[in-house]
């Protein structure tokens, strides 16, 4: 979730209840307000009866409601002097334009009682009140387009304010993601003067300079690892050929040399291979370009004709397409001969190995022994099956290392005793 | 011919004396910057193996001191580092050939002699040996001046092996040298027994006095019968 929505979702979650707390006590306090306003009109209205009907005693038969909303009742004098001015919300019968018969309206009435020439009298003074349920539906839809016109309102100004705060952030952000240790020189900038993004720049650049410290210090270890192991590998083999070209060698000590002599060998390959490993997965690659892998196929395949007629093992290519990867061609190499040598190896004899190629993927199928593999181990390191093998156990884990450092899928199935190995490369290129 | 041998580990440049003292070459040899520095510039040697990480300084500036005089010719470069950015700057600086490290004896033999071939060549490029002659130029084999007709594999196997005349050349070196890189991982090299068996034959058929013999079975040697 973008920045920008996140803030949104929390504004208009905590706006929402502000608005509701806020409509509900302006709802009372509004109420409350109509309320002591209307019984200020009634207290008035009160005196004036009172006054008139000292006057006029035709007013003190008044005993209903009509067009001038009072009564009076004469009442003994316990009651009236027990009794003290009441408001009360009520409700009458009224009618008015849109009415077709009189519904009941609700209303302020004040009770009170008074004295006239020893007369007790009770006085009910009503005025029409505003309808509870007609505000309070009122309220809600004003509240309702509050609400709308508030997001709106926010949306629109964080969209700009935030776009502008953070552009550049963003600008920093899309560096960052450019970047790539070893072969970008420039260190990403932030065009700002606000004061945390230079400290996130600066954060950041510290941290890549680390990095890149690191990084080259990984470089000259693999650089002096290979040195400091080729060498003596190097110093052994010579040893070792040297030796053997002795003539007076019993046939003993030959046989024991030769021994000697193949493990070495098998340990100058592991050396070699761990060397490519290791610099897979340091990214030290990356002279990509456009690599055809259709050429390459057979190129290789001619190159491993002679082993592969020798374990008597067919080679077939089905072309559907034409593949082509961005890539550094010597990875490329590396991939299509370290599956083809795969097939070609862990095969039996008047096997077969069928390879096609398509625009997206190469697939390589191939007879051999009648097993499953495990669907994940098969590429991780030093797993070699418990044949007669003596492969280095890391053809495999290097085609995966180098299909994750593009992002290529590579998948192994196995169906009616055929092994098939599968390289999804991204978009073709 | 004289060769100078630049490689600060004794060991290696021990081996590599001794086998290139077995084609009788005169060797000499400098195990740290400034020797070889003083070597190279008061001598004039026909091939100089050149280690590139040397105490005192990097072989790659003994390489570009040589550029400036003229005498860059004949150089090969033996690092441990099989990194690309090396290797081309090497042969850039005029360098006859790269060479990284652990390598085969035969291989190191046959790169030498290939260099000094093209130093010292007359019109013509051969090899010789007993009754035979294989002409580099022409791709063609004669025995007593007679055509051998040798498929490529064939060709190319019998010129590692007359570059390396009486020594051993092991299945891997073989293999690496005529079938390339792909062979790193054959578990087996018996896939080259069927060419050496064939090239035997060619050789028994012709009448040829040399003979490619079995080496405790971990490789062969070509040698004059």
């Amino acid at each position: 979730m973008k920045l920008l929505n996140q803030s949104l979702k929390y504004l208009s979650l905590s706006i929402l209840a502000i608005v509701t707390v806020w409509s509900v006590v302006f709802y009372i306090n509004m109420l409350n307000e109509i309320k002591s306003s209307i019984d200020e009109g009634l207290e008035n209205y009160k005196r004036l009866i009172i006054q008139n009907a000292k006057i006029d005693s035709s007013i003190l038969t008044k005993t209903y409601f009509d067009e001038s909303f009072f009564t009076l009742h004469e009442i003994d004098r316990e009651t009236a002097l027990s009794m003290r001015d009441r408001y009360a919300d009520t409700i009458i019968y009224m009618q008015d334009a849109d009415d077709k018969r009189p519904e009941p309206e609700p209303v302020r009435m004040l009770t009170t009682s008074f004295k006239i020439k020893d007369r007790f009298y009770e006085l009910k003074v009503a005025n029409s009140m505003v309808e509870e349920d007609d505000l309070i539906d009122q309220l809600f839809w004003d509240v309702i387009w509050l609400y709308i016109i508030l997001i709106a309102s926010i949306i629109i100004i964080n969209n700009w304010v935030l776009k502008k705060l953070w552009k550049p952030f963003y600008a920093f952000l899309q560096q960052l993601k450019n970047y790539r240790l070893g072969s970008t020189k420039k260190l990403p900038e932030a065009q700002t003067t606000t004061k945390e993004f230079k400290d996130l720049q600066y954060a950041v650049n510290t941290l890549l300079r680390h990095s890149i410290a690191a990084f080259d210090q990984q470089k000259e270890f693999i650089g002096n690892a290979s040195h400091e192991l080729q060498t003596p590998l190097a110093m052994v083999t010579h040893k070792l050929e040297l030796l053997l070209e002795k003539e007076d060698l019993k046939e003993e000590q030959a046989e024991k040399l030769v021994e000697i002599f193949q493990i070495v060998e098998r340990l100058v390959r592991l050396n070699k291979s761990l060397l490519l490993l290791s610099k897979i997965d340091n990214k030290q690659f990356f002279d990509n370009q456009q690599v055809a892998i259709n050429p390459l196929v057979t190129q290789t395949l001619a190159e491993l004709e002679e082993i592969s007629s020798f374990k008597k093992v067919e080679t077939t290519v089905v072309e559907n397409g034409r593949l082509n990867a961005h890539i550094d061609p010597i990875l490329a190499q590396v991939v299509v001969s370290n599956l083809l040598k795969n097939a070609i190896f862990h095969n039996v004899e008047n096997g077969t190995v069928s390879i096609g190629l398509s625009d997206t993927t190469l697939e390589i199928c191939n007879t051999g022994k009648d097993e499953r593999l495990h669907p994940e181990k098969v590429f991780s390191r030093f797993q070699t099956s418990r044949s007669k093998s003596h492969g280095t156990g890391l053809g495999l884990a290097i085609v995966k290392a180098i299909s994750d450092l593009y992002g290529y899928r590579v998948s192994y199935a196995f169906d009616g005793g055929i092994h098939c190995f599968t390289v999804q490369f991204s978009t073709g290129g | 011919m004289k060769i100078l041998v630049i490689e600060d580990e004794l060991q290696l440049q021990n081996s590599i004396t001794e086998s290139l003292e077995k084609e009788n070459f005169l060797i000499e040899t400098a195990a740290d910057y400034h020797t070889a520095m003083e070597k190279v510039f008061v001598y004039d040697y026909d091939c100089i193996l050149l280690d590139i990480m040397l105490p005192n300084g990097s072989g790659l500036d003994i390489l570009k001191e040589l550029k400036k005089e003229g005498k860059n010719g004949n150089v090969i470069i033996i690092s441990a580092k099989d990194s690309l950015d090396d290797k081309l700057e090497g042969l850039e600086l005029g360098a006859d050939d790269y060479l990284t490290k652990p390598f085969h004896l035969a291989e190191l033999n046959a790169r030498v002699k290939a260099i000094l071939r093209r130093k010292n060549l007359n019109g013509k490029n051969t090899i010789e040996f007993a009754n035979t002659v294989l002409d580099l130029n022409e791709r063609q084999f004669y025995v007593d001046g007679k055509g051998v007709p040798l498929n490529r594999k064939e060709f190319d196997i019998l010129n590692y092996f007359l570059f390396n005349k009486n020594r051993l050349v092991t299945k891997t070196a073989m293999a690496e040298h005529v079938w390339g890189d792909n062979t790193d991982q054959a578990d087996n090299l018996d896939f080259m027994y069927s060419q050496i068996k064939n090239l035997r034959k060619k050789l028994q058929r012709s009448q040829a006095d040399i003979e490619i013999v079995s080496v405790y079975g971990v490789g062969y040697k070509l040698v004059e019968k």
